[in-house]
Parts: C-alpha cells; sequence; structure tokens
C-alpha cells in the first residue's frame, strides 16, 4: 500500500507546486514597491504592501472598487442566472420525452466544442446592431447560455432524480412546475453549486467578451480593468505594481466563495461516491 | 475601390475646401433637421462626447474643460494603449458605435483613414496648423489635404546611456553607429555579464525610429498605388547592422519592457537605450535605483557630421466619422484646446507626463524631468533631436507590418538567420496583406 501510494503523491504535490507557485509569486511581488519589485531577490518579501495598497485604491479616485463591484454582478449575476437555466433545461432534457429533444442535444453537445472566444466578435456585431453594445447586458447576456452547465445539469438529474418520485408527484396531482421547484431543484442543489462555482470563476476570468462589447471604463470587470493598467501605451511605464497587488485582491473573493461552498462540494462529491 | 483611398479622401477635401471657402461651417452637410443657424463652436444643445485614451490622469485635464464649456462636455474612458486601442476603435467603428474621440497613435491613423473611421477636420482644425513643426502636422494629414486629428505628443529619438558606467570601462558616448559598436566590443571584453545595449525583437517602434533615422521610407503613394519598401536600402543597413552585433555576441537580445530587462536596467547590466524622449517615465518606473545615473544624447550617427533622429511614439486625438456635425465641432474645438493650449499643454506635461506636440508648449519646457535632474540641458537636447527626426509616412496596415516584424525577427533571434532575412519576410507579408485587403501596390 505504502509503495502504491507514493507515486500518485508524489505526482499531486508536483501538481499542487506548479499550481500554487505563480499565486506564492504573486503573494510575495505584492508586498515589493516599485523599486524593489526588479531589484530584490523574487522570493524575498519587500515592505511595500501596504504603500501598494494604498496607491491601488487611490487609482484614478477608487476606480478599482468600481471594477470589483462590476467583476461580483457579472460573475455573481451572470452565475446565477446561468445556473437557474441550466437546471430548467437540463431537467426537462433528463426528464421529459419531447419530439426533437434528441436533436437539441446533441447541438448542445456540439456548443460546448465551440470555444467562447470564437463567439465574441460575432455577438458583439450582433448587440451592436441591437444597440445593447457596451451595457451591462452585452456582457451578461451571453454567458447565460452556457452549454456545458446544461450538459452537466441534464446528467445530474438524470442520475440524482428517480422517475418514480416525479411519478409519484404526478399521481398526487403536483403541476410540473411544482416538481420542479419542489421536488427536482432541492435534489439537485449539490450539482447546481458545481455549476454555479464553475461559471461563477469563468466569469469572473473572462477577459475577451467584456473586452470586446464594452467601451465605457466604468463598466469594466477587473480582467479589462487592470489589462488598461498593464497596457499604458508604449510611452508609459506599465504599474506593475499596481497590477499585482490588483491580481493578489482580486483572489480574495474568489477564495472566500470556495471556502463557503466547499461542504456543498463535498456532499457532491460524496453523493457520487455512494451512487452504483 | 479600394485602390487609393487617401488620395480619393484628399480630393474630395480639395473639393470641400474650395466649395466653403471663407466660410466656417463644418464641411459634412448637416442633416436636414439641424437648425441652419447654429454655430458650430456654440451649438444650441449640450453636446456630449466621449473620449478613449490611455494618457494618465486625462480625467483630470478634461475636467478642466469641462467646467469651462459646460455646452461641450468630454468624459474620458481609459482604455488599453496602443495595438489594442487601435484595432478595438477599427472594430467600433465598423459596428457602428465608435466614441466621438479616439487618441491615435501616428503609425495607425492611415488606417483609421483607409477605413472612413475618422473624420476630416480640414476646416475646424485649420486654426491651429501654426502650433506644430511641419514633420507633425504631416503625420496628421498623411499627405494630403485633409486633417485626420490633431497632435498630441511626439517621440523623437536619443540615446540614453549610464555615465558612471561609461566612465568605468572607459567608453565615450559614441558619435557614430561604428563608435557604438565598438564600444560595444569593448564593454564585453572587459566585463563578460554586462552588454552597451540590446536589440529587441519585440518592439517594431523602435526599429522603425531607428530606420527613421537612416532615411528609410516604408510606404509611400505613388500615383493610385502604394509602394511598400521597408527593406529598402537604408533599413536594410540598420537590420544587418543589429544583426551582426547580435550574431558576434556584442550586444544583447532581449526584448524591452521585459521583467527580465527591468533587471538588467537595475542591475547596471545594459548601458545604453537608444530610446524616445518619454524615456525618463519608463526609466523612472522600472529602474529607480539608477536615478541621476543616467543621461541623453544625440543618437549616433551613419556618417560622422551628420545629424538625424527618428520618431517612436507619439499620437493625434482624432474625431470619428460617425459623430454629428454638432459633435464634430465640438471635438474639434475641445482638441485643438487640449493640444494648444498653454495651460491644457501644461497639464498634458505634468499630469499625463507626455512630450508635447506642441511647438510652443516644448519650448515652455524648462526643468528636466526628475529622473534626470543632473543633466540641465535634457529638453534642449529632446527639443534638437526633435528638430532633426525625419519621420516617415505610415500605410494603412502598420499592425500587420508590426505584427510580421515581431514574428520574423523573433525567429531571426531563434535560428541565428539573417536580419536582412527577416525584413524581406515583413516586407512580403506587408504587401501581402495590403493586396488581401484590396489595395494596390506597386511593386
Amino acid at each position: 500500500m505504502k509503495r502504491i501510494g507514493l507515486v500518485p503523491t508524489t505526482i499531486l504535490v508536483l501538481g499542487a507546486l506548479y499550481c500554487l507557485f505563480p499565486v506564492s509569486w504573486v503573494v510575495v511581488a505584492a508586498t515589493k514597491t516599485p523599486g524593489e519589485l526588479f531589484s530584490t531577490a523574487t522570493f524575498s518579501f519587500g515592505s511595500g504592501l501596504f504603500s501598494n495598497l494604498a496607491d491601488l485604491f487611490a487609482y484614478r479616485d477608487g476606480v478599482f472598487w468600481l471594477w470589483m463591484v462590476n467583476t461580483l454582478l457579472y460573475a455573481g449575476g451572470g452565475a446565477l442566472l446561468s445556473t437557474l437555466v441550466s437546471a430548467a433545461a437540463g431537467f426537462a432534457l433528463a426528464k421529459y420525452r419531447f419530439p426533437g429533444r434528441n436533436a437539441i442535444f446533441n447541438v448542445l453537445i456540439g456548443g460546448i466544442l465551440v470555444p467562447g472566444v470564437v463567439l465574441a466578435m460575432p455577438q458583439y456585431l450582433l448587440f451592436s446592431k441591437i444597440g445593447l453594445a457596451d451595457t451591462y447586458w452585452s456582457v451578461l447576456l451571453p454567458q447565460i447560455l452556457h452549454p456545458y452547465s446544461i450538459y452537466l445539469a441534464r446528467v445530474y438529474s438524470q442520475a440524482a432524480i428517480p422517475d418514480s418520485l416525479l411519478e409519484a408527484g404526478r399521481l398526487d396531482g403536483a403541476s410540473e412546475w411544482l416538481l420542479l421547484r419542489r421536488v427536482a431543484l432541492p435534489m439537485m442543489v449539490p450539482g447546481l453549486v458545481t455549476i454555479f462555482l464553475f461559471q461563477f470563476v469563468a466569469i469572473w476570468n473572462n477577459f475577451l467578451l467584456p473586452f470586446i462589447m464594452l467601451g465605457d471604463d466604468g463598466k469594466f470587470p477587473l480582467t479589462v480593468g487592470l489589462y488598461t493598467m498593464l497596457a499604458a501605451g508604449a510611452n508609459q511605464p506599465s504599474l506593475y505594481n499596481l497590477i499585482i497587488t490588483g491580481t493578489l485582491v482580486a483572489l480574495v473573493p474568489l477564495i472566500a466563495l470556495f471556502l463557503t461552498m466547499q461542504r456543498y462540494w463535498r456532499t457532491d462529491l460524496s453523493s457520487g461516491a455512494v451512487k452504483s | 475601390m479600394r485602390t487609393n483611398r487617401l488620395a480619393a479622401a484628399a480630393v474630395l477635401a480639395t473639393a470641400l475646401a474650395a466649395a466653403g471657402c471663407g466660410a466656417s461651417e463644418p464641411t459634412q452637410p448637416a442633416p436636414a433637421a439641424q437648425p441652419q443657424s447654429s454655430a458650430p463652436a456654440a451649438p444650441a444643445a449640450p453636446v456630449k462626447l466621449t473620449y478613449w485614451t490611455w494618457a494618465p490622469n486625462m480625467d483630470k485635464i478634461v475636467k478642466v474643460w469641462n467646467d469651462k464649456n459646460p455646452d461641450i462636455q468630454v468624459t474620458v474612458s481609459k482604455q488599453a494603449g496602443g495595438d489594442d486601442a487601435a484595432a478595438k476603435f477599427l472594430t467600433a467603428a465598423k459596428a457602428g458605435n465608435p466614441p466621438q474621440l479616439v487618441q491615435a497613435e501616428y503609425q495607425h491613423l492611415p488606417s483609421f483613414v483607409a477605413a472612413d473611421a475618422v473624420a476630416d477636420l480640414s476646416a475646424q482644425a485649420a486654426p491651429v496648423k501654426g502650433e506644430f513643426s511641419e514633420g507633425l502636422w504631416r503625420l496628421v494629414t498623411l499627405g494630403t489635404e485633409g486633417v485626420y486629428g490633431v497632435p498630441q505628443d511626439s517621440g523623437p529619438m536619443m540615446l540614453y546611456y549610464r555615465k558612471d558606467l561609461f566612465e568605468k570601462y572607459g567608453i565615450e558616448v559614441p558619435k557614430t553607429w561604428d563608435d557604438y559598436a565598438a564600444a560595444a566590443r569593448k564593454v564585453r571584453e572587459q566585463d563578460k555579464n554586462v552588454f552597451l545595449g540590446t536589440f529587441s525583437s519585440k518592439d517594431p517602434g523602435s526599429f522603425a525610429g531607428l530606420s527613421q533615422q537612416a532615411g528609410g521610407q516604408w510606404w509611400s503613394i505613388a500615383g493610385e498605388a502604394w509602394k511598400v519598401a521597408i527593406n529598402d536600402q537604408a533599413t536594410t543597413k540598420v537590420a544587418d547592422y543589429w544583426g551582426k552585433l547580435v550574431d558576434e555576441g556584442a550586444i544583447d537580445d532581449m526584448p524591452y519592457f521585459t521583467p527580465e530587462w527591468n533587471k538588467a536596467l537595475n542591475d547596471g547590466k545594459l548601458l545604453t537605450w537608444p530610446s524616445a524622449v518619454w524615456a525618463p517615465g519608463v526609466l523612472e518606473a522600472n529602474a529607480p535605483k539608477a536615478k541621476g545615473k543616467w543621461a541623453a544624447a544625440p543618437l549616433p550617427q551613419w556618417s560622422a557630421g551628420e545629424n538625424a533622429s527618428g520618431f517612436w511614439g507619439g499620437s493625434a486625438v482624432a474625431v470619428s466619422a460617425k459623430a454629428t456635425p454638432d459633435e464634430k465641432a465640438g471635438a474639434a474645438a475641445f482638441i485643438s484646446w487640449l493640444n494648444t493650449d498653454p495651460e491644457a499643454v501644461q497639464l498634458l506635461v505634468k499630469e499625463a507626463f507626455i512630450y508635447p506636440a506642441s511647438t510652443k508648449g516644448t519650448q515652455s519646457l524648462t526643468t528636466p524631468p526628475a529622473y534626470f535632474d543632473t543633466q540641465a540641458d535634457f529638453w534642449q537636447q529632446a527639443a534638437q533631436a526633435a528638430a532633426t527626426a525625419r519621420g516617415f509616412t505610415f500605410g494603412p496596415n502598420v499592425n500587420a507590418a508590426y505584427t510580421a516584424y515581431k514574428d520574423a525577427f523573433d525567429k531571426a533571434l531563434a535560428n541565428k538567420s539573417s536580419f536582412t532575412g527577416a525584413l524581406k519576410t515583413m516586407q512580403d507579408a506587408t504587401v501581402a496583406d495590403m493586396q488581401k485587403s484590396g489595395f494596390t501596390v506597386a511593386q
């Protein structure tokens, strides 16, 4: 047993190091003043964390907070709406038989294969046509319909909701809407939390869509906002220390979200383990 | 149809200017709904303008204008700078929702004109023409009768060098590029960890500036067609020169503006940087420890006794072609103020850290930048570089040419192949891209 465990453990530890190394660099680099950033040893802490934070929050009258609120709105609102749509669509595809069901499902599978990056440009042109470019909706709407989440919701509801339970509900006279709300949704919660987290992280990290859609810097999410500080034009120095500190601060809500949602993840994993 | 939009625009502009001779009406016919009496400078209803720029602190400068001009209110939207901004503006213009005002680097302006994305301001901007040097004004007229923006800043090139380390290694400030090469070898003989300079395959703007100095003319308009000569004699000379130095290991080949480069500057491992007048800001941010140790000198020359420089960077402010006549008039008034009014230019220098395009603005600079506080004649040096800098006409697809530069020179560095070959690749890629976009290219 011990000998077998050694190899996977080593691989996992290496993987964890590989993932955590850049993050730890961000943590260390965020403490350095601009003078220390490129002149001190890579992993020695600097003395400028608080001045960096103060500078970041003072940058353009605190526009960083506005970007943070925007990002929370895009990621939180987008993920919530996306989860609801995916739940309803996945449940319907799993539990109802209707003409075209397989066709719709196959199109969705195809949709998974199309990277969102490819769609950003056509979406921008379409949104421009209907006058929605450069609005909050232009970033929210395209991220609500997410084929992979629907696929997950379908697979999950197929496995987690017994047909007999729905039948019993129908015999008792429950409407389909009531079945979805009171029977299906509660049983799907662990799966939905997974979908919510997936979507939240995806939207939080999304750069290209908001970059293309938005012109008004008051509507930027953090990714695009920080980028404007990096690409400050050839003749302007990049604000490296502010960007690194901004990246670090932007990680905090994500970490908080994962810590609070952790127990749902566990439920999800164990429920999968028990099922046969 | 797209054979030569620039020439067509020029003819059109001349015709319109002749037709509206003496009148101060905007050149574009006002829609019928517009009251005929509304003077362009003071529209009846307040005009709201959005301004895409990446200059730092532009919000503060615009606030000064907004407080004084309740009828023309400008909102700054800070964008990512450079090539990204240009691509984004072109896309927005095609989709029909561009901002009324946009910062445009000189090399991108021709692509805006070719896409009919920016307005001709020859009527509105005529009064400010005298505020700029001939060379800079040419960059916004593209050699036509039209005026496609008002110059904001410029980047004449100089040679920045580490005074203290030049003394340490016993090097004179190079007067010619031959001197520079000799100095590069001398440094290597004394210390294997130190380089006199580096060749950056990621900064086509720098290479373009050095080619301008040598007399290169990458694009020109010949009658109805474009002529592309990126591998002309002058540019080939420049590419050969740097290729040889890199090849023999006399200079380094790390790109500018990377953490590695910042570190080399901080550690005193790089002794020179042929760069533009905006370099002090970059050095101050990236190599704060070396404050007061750098100095500026004229760029080395190709033959002794010559006196030439080139431009790296610089931008103008352009007005969208989609703007209404009222918006155009307001926008023209605003950008004329922004780039020529003494108070505004002072703010641009102080808040946005630019080297102003306005001639009077450059003359008003006296105190050297803090990073160069030991060099009292910094701005005189800069003015001299500006006066001797050769520009060239940029073509309508600078983006493609610059991308080709990065690819080809990256590859040349990786394969240790010749820079002349890379230059040929860049020339071919640029011509192919222009032909694909429908421009007639003379061979």
